[in-house]
């Protein structure tokens, strides 16, 4: 650790030395060896767990200007700002010229010369960041067990008493809920020796967020927590695409003097009539440059694309560590056949039904062929118990979340249909995009509670949010509402509705559900199942969806034609029997079928099974339609 | 006074020293300049000693200058001296909006470029920082105003100039006239006549544009002694192709001339800024005026006239303000790669250009680009590294502005390199090319060849024809086609592609649309608090495909608002004191359902769409999708679904003509091909419309109606787009029958006769059918008129009596309707379950 002292505590030292060496050496590649050299030192072994962390460690607790990283979704793309690259500066006393660098930063230093010829304007993007949402609480806990990086509380900062009350009171309200999150808890706080007060801690600011006047952080989903941060990108940005998750290794900045711009507007002389005052509003500017203690700058150096947010998995593409997860993949089979009875037992004892949870879960939609994404698999469990109120469908929630690294629990009620923004907004008079909650991250469950919807009338706004969420489930893709015009994001959202009928969404695959058991306590039934899971059990079953989503897959010559004949032949018996359209879904089902059980090619046995497992759930479906008449 | 001083040269021949820096940042130093020619702005070759301090620098205004270029008094002294035309004030140009005095500490650095700059200066003179010699300049560009002659001229507005003369003269000759004093210069007819003009125009647009205003004022006080102008005449130069995208803007486009297009999202009020301080003493009422420097007003301390201190006062009145408004620009949505944010940009609007454009508005800007330091606040030392940038206007062009005439202006929308067309005209060339865009479209849907055929012609169109001189007003070139057939047989898939293929496309579900959100309403503006008329889906979609999902869902007068927009392509609105007609060419796909969720084979499109034939005889093309429940069929749609899921995304690529490419080629043929019919094809044509007329007569009926004819014509110069043909010929009229029979094979067979009737379509009824209904209505007054005295009698009874009499089997349907042709001619009334003679 000490050796990296040097380029996490003081990464610009590290640039200024390097730029300070290219100036005497006419080889201008400075800029590409810092960020060489910064890669080559993540690529330690561990090193990058001793970079402090954003999304565990409190903001004032982290040193200005040290490497810092963050866990985060690509929110909003502010245009793009020109900056001095390098720069002269004079001291007034000596006049001595000395060339800066001014790369990685915000401010200047003192007396720059404007009018030297050696001032460089090199260009910047920027990207409004927010941590990932619906993150998993566990999620959240292992990562943070994870990171080494040990810091040091600024001395200023006492925790009152108070506030730990307040916190351990917090900590009550998580007991109620599963013990095995209280597992998972207790080893991260083992791993870390403080570990437990840190967290603690590393809530505190929120709470002091509230006195102040709030600002809008802009966060996607309602009552997210943590940082949100303006991420300075040097190059290559255009590779950055909206709700990208990503890693990133940056120089904190936090000079007061950045937030500090839109007080002096006030106070400085009013005889100035700088142009520059007049062009942007007051919400423009308060959003463009908040204070730096809310909303830190980071200056990126290095980025790691997440292809997922899961902690138990290295992060990187699988390929490169597949040697490791040989073993794991041989235990597939045994893990989701406990994966299943885990299931069948949350759903009341309906195996069919356990099944298809399974395979929602791993889907993940792999490519486009022109508007049609393929991999989506929306399902749509009816049935659920009404008269348990909402406490089924929650627990069954609170269950998935544990499973799966982002969820987020949309309750269809009449109030939420009509005011919640699910869709995003561009605001051009702060100039950003207003975050929706259908701004997602990739593979999220979304989790639709159509338990809770109530007669009553939608209004305008009401049925945009219901036709925004129909085009996710059948399209996969939001129109982002850019007021003039709208534009079409691709989305890859998980959506599982939970109803009482059929839903009124369009799914790709409903299930009513047929409970086995009829619990007496719906409620401590559940909690007993949950309680009932080890965490070690908890983690071999996020280890396995997260990698059968990963899976590669393919079909061969001779499946195809066995296919294709079986096609044919149920068409020849009964032309209304298979369509088209049931055939995709078949193929589906097949595809993610073959997938849970580790396999990379469809095999008859499975293409069978399929078969077998649609015609059960059709059979289940069709008369509840007719009795529900909500037959499309 | 002292501000008529500022020709558009004058007042930028100010001390400025070098002072821009700071507005021109290092740009062009990166680009390797040296200091002393890098961006020191237009400081006309004084010695470093003559750095005027800012109390000089006022006086300098009113007094003559020494030390000047000689072109720096030619600026000012013919026009103001001669005719007494005020110039005005250019601001866009950077003149007003002072750029930063330089720093003390830094003068001496910046006395060493100016020394620096003086070397080159006395071989040639130049303008301090760039390589333009005045004179040179201007004599250039009276050149090419004088003879420049663009004979293949498309541009609507040199549409009353006679093509062959100088068509900027003739432009003067336009300004004399009507008094307008500014002169629009494309700036592509510069680049061709001097190329080396127009890189200085590009590069150093604050020193050549007022160099043409000086020009241009001379060559037209010479040619116009007499005329009066408000103010001399400004260059106005647009179409700068340095950069088309706001994407691509970098620091080295600063203080350059560039054209971007982009939307208007928001414009500013109005902001005056001052540009001369009027101060009186309260003393002496003696007045002094100050020019603004950089926001900032030095107030004389002491009066010169009484020496009384700090008794001048400012003057609102009598203070000089010009307009200014800050607009902010989005990139257009058709600009931008997939999954990133819009960007935005500002941009300054002086003078005549405020309130130009609003919001929503597709524009083009020609302007400066400028980059400003964030600015230093006194009490801190360190500055912020960032640049704020935005954009000075010179010339604003609406993109969509003459979309409310007839003309298409797709031309100049969509640019196309060399190479693309090459690559496009290499695949239009092939023989196959029909085939190969049908199979492109859509390629995850499965068969359906002619559909794919039909919506692939309805995306190039036909030819858009003026017969409005004839009276008959425009013809439709669109393509509108109807998809029905059962449920699940992607019909929606087909419409989703469409909607992404297109440019301007719209999407729109018949469910969840009204009458109001498919033309257009009338809105309060939240802000203004004016009435705006908002268009809807189909005005939106002009020269594009408006999609129409569940077309049978839509309401009644949902749908009659479609009547209007499917043959004479406009839309008529009158409400809220808003009466207009809107262009509406929009070619139509829209997609039904049966009624009875199944195809009903035994029954007629008609019938089983439940459809107006009114409506229905306007699409060109209605195809059936049906399942063909076929085992090949089955074999070739299983293997291709199966495919589906397990080719990687490259080998989709691979296999079909790429979606960008097939974009191109529609855009490049819907803009550039214009076939016209060739004598052999117009045979073919007629040959084909009385055959059809023909089929239908041998059997009583009528087969075919202009309307068929005028369809036919369309497809067949769609067709001939898509060879990129300037003719139509006999193979494109041979598909456009081979398709329009196939359709109508489809959905014009009367399902009792087996017979393709186009009466189906035309009147919603078949002949055979209608024949029946005569004979049973006949059958009826028959009946009737043998019991005359029973005037009452019940409905029941006498449907039971008809059937008893009838030998073959007749609907209740059918009955009721000869009651209602009865009843129409005022035989009998029907009141509820009883029917009454009429006597």
């Amino acid at each position: 650790m000490p050796s990296t002292n040097d380029w996490i505590n003081n990464p610009l030292g590290v640039v200024e030395e390097m730029f300070g060496a290219s100036q005497n050496s006419s080889d201008s590649g400075w800029e590409a060896k810092v960020t060489e050299f910064f890669r080559q030192r993540l690529m330690e072994k561990d090193a990058h767990t001793w970079v402090p962390s954003l999304n565990d460690v409190p903001l004032h607790y982290l040193k200005p200007n040290s490497l810092v990283k963050f866990r985060c979704l690509i929110q909003d793309m502010f245009d793009p700002e020109f900056y001095m690259g390098a720069y002269d500066t004079v001291d007034p006393s000596t006049k001595a010229k000395v060339l800066r660098c001014g790369k990685y930063k915000d401010v200047t230093e003192c007396g720059v010369d404007l009018d030297s010829a050696n001032m460089v304007t090199s260009e910047r993007q920027t990207f409004y960041c927010v941590p990932i949402p619906g993150e998993s609480p566990w999620v959240k806990e292992s990562y943070a067990s994870t990171c080494q990086a040990r810091v040091v509380p600024s001395t200023s900062y006492v925790p009152s008493r108070q506030k730990r009350s307040y916190e351990d009171d917090d900590e009550d309200d998580m007991d109620t809920q599963p013990q095995a999150q209280g597992h998972a808890h207790n080893a991260a706080a083992e791993a870390q020796g403080n570990g437990d007060s840190k967290r603690q801690e590393t809530e505190a600011p929120s709470g002091q967020k509230a006195s102040s006047p709030p600002l809008d952080l802009n966060f996607p989903l309602p009552g997210e927590k943590g940082p949100a941060c303006l991420v300075k990108v040097y190059a290559d940005w255009d590779s950055f695409k909206l709700n990208d998750t990503m890693e990133v290794y940056g120089i904190l900045s936090v000079s007061p003097a950045l937030s500090a711009l839109s007080d002096q507007s006030d106070t400085s002389s009013s005889l100035i009539l700088d142009p520059a005052e007049c062009m942007e509003t007051a919400e423009e500017l308060r959003v463009h440059s908040p204070p730096a203690s809310l909303v830190p700058r980071l200056h990126l150096i290095h980025t790691q694309r997440l292809a997922h947010n899961n902690p138990l998995l290295p992060p990187a593409a699988l390929e490169d560590s597949a040697a490791s997860l040989a073993s794991t993949l041989g235990e597939m089979v045994s893990v989701r056949a406990e994966l299943l009875a885990y299931f069948t037992q949350l759903l009341l004892g309906d195996v069919l039904a356990a099944e298809y949870l399974l395979l929602h879960l791993i889907s993940n939609v792999y490519a486009r062929r022109d508007v049609i994404p393929l991999g989506k698999f929306t399902l749509n469990l009816s049935g659920c118990p009404a008269t348990a109120g909402p406490a089924y469908t929650e627990q069954l929630y609170c269950a998935l979340q544990q499973l799966v690294p982002s969820a987020y629990r949309l309750s269809m009620t009449l109030q939420n249909m009509n005011q919640l923004r699910l869709v995003p907004r561009k605001d051009y008079v702060a100039n950003r995009l207003l975050s929706g909650a259908l701004q997602l991250a990739a593979n999220t469950s979304l989790y639709l509670d159509e338990t809770q919807l109530e007669q009553g009338q939608l209004d305008p706004a009401g049925v945009r949010n219901i036709t925004a969420l129909g085009n996710v489930i059948s399209w996969q893709k939001v129109d982002y509402d850019f007021n003039y015009h709208q534009m079409e994001f691709p989305s890859n959202i998980n959506v599982l509705i939970a109803s009482e009928g059929r839903s009124l969404l369009p799914s790709d695959c409903h299930v009513h559900l047929q409970p086995q058991v009829t619990p007496p306590n719906m409620e401590a039934y559940l909690g007993s199942a949950l309680t009932a899971q080890s965490s070690s059990q908890l983690n071999k079953f996020r280890l396995y969806l997260t990698m059968a989503r990963t899976l590669d897959y393919s079909i061969s010559e001779e499946v195809t034609k066995a296919v294709e004949d079986d096609f044919v032949d149920m068409r020849k018996d009964d032309p209304q029997s298979i369509s088209a359209d049931d055939l995709h879904s078949l193929l589906g089902v097949a595809r993610l079928l073959c997938l849970s059980l580790g396999q990379s090619a469809l095999s008859t046995d499975a293409w069978s099974r399929a078969k077998h497992i649609e015609t059960l759930r059709k059979s289940r479906s069709e008369p509840q339609g007719c009795l529900n008449g909500n037959e499309p | 006074m002292s501000s008529p001083m500022s020709t558009p040269g004058g007042k930028r021949g100010r001390p400025s020293n070098p002072s821009t820096p700071a507005t021109s940042p290092p740009a062009q130093r990166r680009r390797g300049q040296p200091s002393s020619n890098g961006d020191l702005p237009l400081m006309p070759t004084s010695p470093p000693t003559d750095m005027p301090d800012p109390l000089q620098d006022t006086s300098l205004f009113s007094s003559p200058r020494r030390s000047v270029l000689p072109s720096e008094v030619d600026m000012s002294s013919p026009l103001i001296g001669a005719r007494g035309t005020p110039a005005r004030q250019r601001p866009d140009l950077g003149s007003v909006r002072k750029s930063k005095q330089v720093d003390l500490q830094s003068e001496p650095s910046a006395a060493d470029g100016a020394a620096a700059a003086e070397q080159p200066a006395g071989q040639r003179l130049v303008i301090w920082g760039t390589d333009v010699n005045v004179a040179t300049c201007k004599e250039k560009f009276q050149r090419f105003l004088q003879r420049f002659i663009d004979p293949s001229s498309k541009e609507d507005e040199n549409s009353c100039l006679d093509l062959n003369e100088p068509l900027y003269m003739q432009k003067l000759e336009e300004i004399s006239i009507v008094g307008d004093p500014v002169l629009n210069i494309n700036c592509g007819h510069v680049s061709s006549f001097d190329a080396e003009l127009y890189r200085q125009l590009v590069c150093y647009p604050q020193e050549v544009i007022p160099t043409f205003d000086m020009a241009v004022n001379e060559l037209f006080f010479e040619r116009f002694p007499d005329s009066i102008l408000e103010h001399q005449i400004q260059v106005r130069p647009y179409n700068a192709l340095k950069t088309r995208n706001m994407r691509s803007l970098n620091p080295e486009d600063i203080d350059q001339l560039i054209t971007i297009s982009g939307m208007v999202i928001r414009t500013s009020q109005l902001i005056p800024e001052m540009q001369e301080a009027f101060f009186q003493c309260a003393v002496c009422a003696f007045s002094a005026r100050v020019e603004v420097d950089r926001g900032r007003i030095a107030e004389p301390a002491v009066c010169r006239n009484c020496n009384t201190t700090h008794s001048l006062a400012l003057i609102h009145n009598r203070s000089m303000f010009s307009d200014k408004q800050m607009v902010k620009i989005q990139e257009s949505p058709e600009d931008m790669p997939a999954g990133q944010t819009p960007h935005t940009t500002v941009v300054y609007a002086h003078n005549d250009l405020v309130d130009k454009v609003q919001p929503g508005d597709r524009i083009n800007i020609t302007g400066i680009y400028r980059a400003v330091p964030m600015r230093v606040n006194p009490r801190q030392s360190n500055v912020k590294s960032v640049y704020k940038t935005h954009i000075d206007v010179i010339h604003f062009r609406k993109t969509d502005e003459k979309r409310l005439h007839g003309q298409d202006d797709e031309n100049e929308q969509r640019l196309f390199t060399e190479a693309r067309v090459q690559t496009l005209r290499e695949l239009a060339a092939k023989p196959d090319v029909y085939d190969r865009l049908s199979s492109a479209l859509a390629p995850s849907i499965y068969e359906h060849e002619d559909i794919k055929k039909g919506i692939l012609l309805q995306l190039f169109g036909g030819t858009r024809k003026d017969f409005s001189q004839t009276g008959r007003g425009n013809f439709r070139a669109e393509v509108n086609i109807l998809l029905c057939g059962d449920p699940g047989t992607s019909k929606s898939q087909l419409l989703q592609y469409v909607f992404n293929l297109v440019p301007r496309g719209q999407y729109t579900s018949g469910k969840g649309s009204s009458a109001v959100g498919l033309t257009a309403y009338i809105m309060k503006d939240p802000e203004t608090r004016q009435t705006v008329l908002q268009t809807g889906a189909l005005v939106l979609s002009d020269n594009g495909i408006c999609c129409i999902d569940e077309f049978d869902k839509m309401s009644d007068s949902t749908r009659s608002v479609l009547h209007e927009v499917m043959e004479q392509q406009t839309l008529s609105i009158a409400k809220a004191g808003i009466i207009c007609q809107l262009n509406a060419r929009t070619s139509i796909l829209a997609a039904a359902n049966p009624v009875e969720s199944q195809w009903n084979p035994k029954k007629t499109t008609i019938e089983n769409i439940q459809l107006p034939h009114t409506l229905l005889s306007r699409f060109d093309l209605i195809f059936l999708m049906l399942d063909p429940q076929d085992e090949a069929y089955d074999r070739k749609l299983a293997h291709h679904l199966v495919s589906l899921y397990y080719q990687s995304e490259e080998q989709l690529e691979e296999e079909n003509l790429d979606m960008a490419v097939l974009k191109d080629f529609i855009a490049y043929a819907r803009s550039y091909i214009q076939p016209k019919l060739s004598e052999e094809a117009g045979q073919a044509l007629i040959e084909a419309y009385v055959e059809m007329r023909k089929v239908g007569s041998g059997r009583g009926m009528v087969s075919a109606y202009p309307r068929q004819l005028e369809s036919l014509i369309r497809l067949a110069e769609a067709h001939a787009k898509v060879r990129f043909s300037d003719k139509v010929e006999t193979i494109d009229v041979e598909e456009a029958k081979r398709l329009h029979r196939e359709a109508l094979k489809q959905s014009a067979t009367d399902p009792r006769t087996g017979f393709v009737d186009i009466s189906i379509l035309t009147t919603g009824m078949s002949a055979t059918a209608r024949k029946r209904k005569e004979e049973i209505t006949a059958a009826l007054k028959k009946m009737l008129q043998s019991r005359t005295k029973t005037p009452v009698m019940k409905f029941q009874q006498l449907f039971d009596d008809l059937r008893g009499q009838s030998e073959t089997a007749i609907t209740k349907d059918q009955f009721e309707e000869a009651l209602k042709a009865l009843c129409d001619e005022d035989y009998l009334t029907i009141s509820g379950k009883t029917i009454r003679l009429a006597t």
